[in-house]
């Protein structure tokens, strides 16, 4: 029991996934000034903005709205990827939790950000969060179905292993699954639905500074923004980590340490470089890319796989 | 200085409200968020949002119009928020001081925190500002 707690709240849960993620943000934003010849936020940026939001600024709820549903999305968000977050890194850090299945739960947690923004920002009861909202549902049906195959294609892969924990041994024991030609496939995919999960720049109609004044968060201040920035810096550090889980190996130990800082950084950059060289994409375009595109390099992988390539 | 204040002073997200401007104001504004200047070294964000801003950036003319919406901004901020009035327009009213639609300069309207005269004012001014009023806070 007191493990567990352990593992929910110091590491590799709340705490370690906040410092890291912090600090992953302060990496997206210093790298994002200098591909735009700026200098830069300081190391610490991230930490002010969140102390600041949290112990400084007033709280407001709106009028038109649910204050009770609208002051619990932003927790229940910081829960869903606390909790994606424990699952998806006791297996790298090679700790068996002997949960077979783990991958689905890992799959529904990873979206429970995403649907709490939505009832929360319908429950702002503002006509920016609404339309931001409804942009976010569309978003989240375009590349759900992408993000399912993704993990199925990996099931499969791997022999029909449900567990991240044997997903990660089989690699370790063979080769990663990224040095194949379905894995590359795979993996292009997977950064993409990584993208659009995040909310960066070509899928960032949900928050859409220009148009629609960050969108699903615009009625949120103090505490509850905080948290929000909370859930997305946590998200930040989760997913490539998951993605690193499913195609590259995971973490072995000793030496590897250094190596999967060095993956995940790696991932990030790739993020950030998509997010700083491309415009945002209409909603109609994004649902196009993922429902055919994205999907038909999907199948092929899971074809390919089937032949044993 | 606590942490508390330390934070803030560290990370001012900025609203900009533009009254009735010629638009020069507006301008300098955004120089000060370009590459050359780059505000982000300070932690100063553009937010979109007035729920989210630190600092009320004003500048322009405040007309009858202007007053209301202006006053509603205020209102609907989080607090602790600051007020900087930018221009000669947002501290006295400049040329528009004796016009029939004028509404006061923004002081008389809610309370301000700094005045940038000029203009407009030149970018490194704006910037100077804001490190001063982040060393007052």
């Amino acid at each position: 029991m007191a493990v567990n707690l352990f593992y929910f709240f110091i590491f590799p849960g709340l705490l370690f996934l906040a410092v890291a993620g912090a600090f992953l943000s302060w990496f997206d934003r210093k790298i994002s000034a200098r591909v735009q010849f700026r200098k830069g936020p300081p190391l610490f940026q991230p930490f002010y903005d969140f102390f600041k939001l949290l112990l400084v600024k007033e709280t407001i709820l709106p009028k038109h709205g649910s204050p009770f549903v609208f002051l619990l999305a932003p927790l229940l968000a910081v829960f869903g990827a606390t909790m994606a977050g424990v699952f998806i890194l006791l297996p790298i850090l090679n700790i068996n939790t002997g949960f077979r299945g783990d991958m689905l739960v890992i799959f529904y947690l990873l979206t429970l950000p995403s649907f709490s923004f939505i009832i929360g920002s319908l429950a702002s009861g503002n006509p920016l969060a609404a339309v931001g909202g409804s942009r976010e549902m569309k978003l989240i049906i375009s590349y759900e179905l992408t993000f399912l195959l993704l993990i199925a294609a990996i099931i499969m892969k791997s022999g029909q292993h449900f567990d991240l924990n044997t997903i990660i041994e089989t690699q370790q024991s063979g080769t990663p699954f990224i040095g194949s030609i379905s894995g590359v496939l795979l993996f292009i995919a997977g950064i993409f639905c990584i993208q659009a999960k995040l909310g960066m720049v070509p899928f960032d109609m949900p928050e859409a500074e220009a148009e629609l004044a960050s969108g699903i968060y615009i009625e949120y201040s103090g505490p509850p923004y905080a948290m929000i920035k909370l859930a997305k810096y946590i998200m930040l550090f989760i997913l490539p980590a998951f993605l690193i889980a499913l195609l590259m190996n995971g973490m072995k130990p000793g030496i590897g340490i250094l190596w999967v800082i060095l993956k995940i950084l790696g991932v990030v950059l790739l993020l950030i470089l998509i997010k700083n060289t491309n415009p945002r994409v209409k909603i109609k375009q994004a649902s196009g890319f993922f429902l055919i595109w994205m999907n038909l390099l999907v199948v092929i992988a899971i074809v390919l796989i089937a032949f044993g390539l | 200085m606590g942490f508390k204040d330390y934070c803030f002073r560290k990370s001012l997200w900025v609203f900009h409200f533009g009254g009735a401007s010629c638009n020069n104001c507006d301008i300098e504004i955004l120089d000060c968020l370009t590459p050359r200047h780059d505000l982000e070294r300070f932690g100063i964000l553009l937010v979109g949002s007035i729920r989210h801003a630190d600092v009320l950036l004003v500048n322009g003319s405040i007309n009858m119009r202007d007053k209301d919406r202006l006053l509603e901004l205020y209102h609907q901020a989080p607090k602790p928020i600051l007020v900087v009035a930018i221009g000669a327009c947002g501290c006295t009213g400049g040329i528009f001081a004796e016009s029939i639609t004028f509404a006061g300069p923004v002081d008389a309207i809610i309370p301000v925190d700094a005045y940038i005269p000029g203009c407009p004012p030149k970018p490194e001014a704006i910037i100077g500002a804001i490190v001063k009023l982040a060393g007052k806070k």
